[in-house]
């Protein structure tokens, strides 16, 4: 059965205008219904009359009156898909270098290409957004985040584009201005290598970039200047450096993102070598830095367990302020309002009753992990998996399980769990 | 995080070092300083040559903020007499072109002035060498190649190799820089030469302005009823609340906790 709400328009305005001649009869139509118990009774999902845009209003001045005959099923939102826009013959380009940490779209990346869109649509004559994707790319969904036309490489000539490797990117963006000739190039500012990457091809280009670019139009640019102190405005330049939320993120059109062809440059001479990450030292990392921090509260007695348990995993020690308080934990490790802000990726709280001052602290936690004996506090609500059990017992059986697990015995169920694990991501 | 004793080991080879100084500006009070990042600059510099490295500082040699690198255990800062309002790099690379250095070193922004960062690139470009930004720390030089470590987010590092020559600008996450000595800056010897540095022809018309405050992004609602817009404009964020275990053996928790932290990926 078709979704669609089918609307009678003519009996619609008789029923609006009470003075119709037809009103009254069709009106009488509908008594309302009078329940077993002489209670009247109303059926909320035959009361008022669909709108033009499937919202359904409520006519006051009659309130058991029944929608209309055929009206369709108020109330059922279809999952609609967005419009679809096209850039048919574009004249010209708008390049946005995407930084793709992890192969995925940050934040950074959308609010640079929804800019790209704003400053393609200003263009007069017809101008499409390329996104340049360089590298291991696991995001499916670039039109969805506005890239009209993609190019999309992760080697060039066998060498692959993962890791530190900007003479690389450099020779394809070389080969792109020349294929392309793009009206403006967009990067973002970011540690992640836009700013990096874009420092370089600007001063290829013997352009004068904007960097920390926060409002852009075609002609003016205004960019942040040292310590954020002042602002700098100037004509718009080919090259702009952007900073976060820079532009509104594009969400109410898909658009193509049809591969480019391109031209693979020349070899290029490499000479900055990638020799890998280095592992670093977690208890070394400052704590607003950590990707990982194993933090304790007033609910963890056994201190050396829990330093052990961090060694273990790898994790950046934190502490809620009654540990520190308490003097279990300097103060640098303090987390919450008055300790320090962090922004890692998992957060695993032990013994943590998640006060408002706390909670603050790891408001910008991707994942949030609890052991906790009390199911009803803070931090549970605030976790996205919890555990309930004592937190010493719990440090106990981790520490076995990184034992068997380094010692190579590991034991079925971790097995299953670690093969689903990387199933899944 | 460079091991202490490393750097000190190769302190056996003379290196020539140089690093670019500029005038900072304190966040708050605004007052002339010696820039944070710069100073690292001249930190890591002196912890790798037992040869003093020399500073270069296009600008005024009247500035009395500059002494606070010299108080740093240094003697002597080159200034290369400017007005304000120069075109800075090309002095730097006709200078430093004739130094027969190794490697330069910056920092990544400047405190005052346009602070684009991109000075570092533009002298290795001039140069013709190649530039690796953000790095903490070298930490060996031989056979004519250096390997650095480059700051990377959330506290990680990668290792670069590098030929010398090179440009490298210094994160703010490299070696706090020492103090500043009150004696020995007002000992040091700035000494002063005039430099052929043209005005900046495409900074001329650009307005400077004190920041405006950037707005914050909201998140506004899209889609749904009116009453659901108005229930998630309205409502405090209740966390969905994850998955909660209470049943089960410590040991099924402890698995349950480990297998969430290696499929995040924090656990290897
Ligand atoms: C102005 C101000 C600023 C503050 N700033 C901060 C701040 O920056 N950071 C901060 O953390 N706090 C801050 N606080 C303090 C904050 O309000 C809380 O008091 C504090 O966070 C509570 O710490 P906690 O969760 O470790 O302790 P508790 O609230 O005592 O919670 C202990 C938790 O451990 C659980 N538990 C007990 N035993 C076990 C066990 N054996 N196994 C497992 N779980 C167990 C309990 O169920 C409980 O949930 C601030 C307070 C004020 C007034």
């Amino acid at each position: 059965m078709s979704l669609r709400i089918r609307r009678n328009p003519r009996l619609e305005r008789i029923r609006r205008n009470r003075l119709h001649p037809e009103y009254e009869s069709l009106m009488a139509a509908r008594v309302s219904a009078i329940g077993p118990t002489g209670l009247r009774r109303i059926n909320p999902h035959q009361t008022g009359f669909v709108m033009v845009q499937g919202r359904k209003r409520l006519n006051r001045l009659n309130p058991d009156g029944v929608g209309f005959a055929g009206a369709g099923q108020p109330g059922r939102v279809q999952a609609k898909e967005k419009p679809l826009h096209r850039v048919a013959d574009p004249l010209g380009y708008v390049a946005a270098v995407l930084d793709l940490p992890g192969g995925r779209l940050s934040s950074h990346d959308r609010d640079v290409l929804g800019l790209a869109q704003q400053l393609a649509q200003a263009k007069d004559e017809p101008h499409a957004v390329l996104a340049i994707a360089l590298g291991d790319v696991r995001e499916t969904d670039l039109g969805g985040a506005g890239a009209d036309r993609v190019i999309q490489l992760n080697q060039l000539h066998n060498e692959p584009l993962t890791g530190y490797c900007p003479e690389l990117k450099r020779a394809i963006l070389n080969a792109t201005e020349q294929h392309y000739q793009p009206a403006f190039w967009l990067f973002p500012d970011s540690i992640d290598g836009g700013a990096d990457l874009g420092s370089r091809w600007a001063v290829q280009l013997g352009e004068r970039a904007a960097v920390q670019a926060w409002q852009v139009s075609k002609e003016t640019t205004v960019c942040r200047g040292g310590s954020q102190l002042t602002d700098w405005h100037r004509p718009t330049p080919r090259v702009l450096l952007l900073a976060p939320e820079c532009g509104a993120p594009v969400e109410e059109l898909r658009h193509e993102a049809l591969p480019l062809e391109l031209t693979l440059p020349e070899p290029v001479s490499v000479t900055i070598e990638d020799l890998g990450p280095v592992s670093v030292d977690p208890s070394q990392i400052a704590l607003s830095e950590a990707e990982f921090i194993l933090a304790a509260g007033n609910g963890v007695r056994n201190w050396d367990q829990f330093h052990q348990v961090a060694t273990v995993l790898g994790a950046t020690e934190g502490a809620s302020r009654v540990a520190v308080d308490d003097g279990y934990m300097p103060r640098h490790r303090q987390v919450g309002a008055s300790g320090t802000w962090v922004s890692a990726w998992v957060y695993l709280a032990v013994g943590i009753s998640g006060a408002i001052q706390h909670l603050q602290g790891i408001g910008q936690c991707e994942t949030v992990i609890a052991i906790n004996l009390d199911a009803g506090c803070d931090m549970v609500r605030r976790a996205d998996l919890t555990v309930i059990a004592d937190s010493e017992a719990v440090f106990a059986e981790l520490l076995n399980l990184m034992n068997e697990r380094q010692t190579g015995i590991a034991p079925q169920g971790v097995t299953v769990h670690e093969g689903e694990a990387r199933h899944v991501a | 995080m460079l091991p202490e004793s490393r750097s000190k080991t190769m302190a056996s080879q003379a290196m020539k070092i140089a690093a670019l100084v500029s005038v900072g500006q304190h966040p708050l009070s605004r007052r002339e300083r010696r820039a944070d990042q710069d100073a690292r600059a001249v930190e890591l510099a002196l912890s790798l040559s037992p040869e003093l490295p020399s500073l270069i500082h296009v600008g005024s040699a009247r500035n009395e903020s500059l002494r606070a690198y010299l108080g740093m255990g240094l003697n002597n800062l080159k200034v290369l007499n400017a007005d304000q309002d120069v075109d800075a790099v090309p002095a730097l690379a006709s200078y430093l072109g004739e130094q027969a250095l190794d490697i330069v070193l910056t920092g990544v922004r400047a405190e005052c002035g346009e602070g684009s960062g991109l000075l570092p690139y533009a002298v290795a470009d001039q140069l013709g060498w190649p530039i690796v930004p953000r790095i903490v720390s070298v930490v060996s030089i031989a056979g004519g190649y250096a390997e650095v470590w480059q700051a990377l987010p959330r506290g990680q590092r990668r290792a670069l190799r590098v030929p010398l020559p090179f440009v490298a600008s210094v994160d703010p996450a490299a070696e706090p820089a020492r103090q500043s000595a009150f004696g020995p800056a007002q000992r040091g010897s700035i000494d002063s030469r005039p430099c052929a540095a043209e005005p900046d022809q495409a900074r001329a018309n650009w307005q400077q302005h004190p920041a405006k405050p950037r707005p914050k992004r909201l998140a506004v609602a899209k889609g749904g009823t009116a009453a659901e817009r108005m229930k998630a404009a309205t409502a405090k964020p209740q966390g969905q609340g994850g998955q909660v275990i209470t049943e089960g053996t410590d040991r099924e928790k402890a698995e349950a906790i480990l297998a969430r932290l290696v499929a995040e990926g924090v656990v290897r």
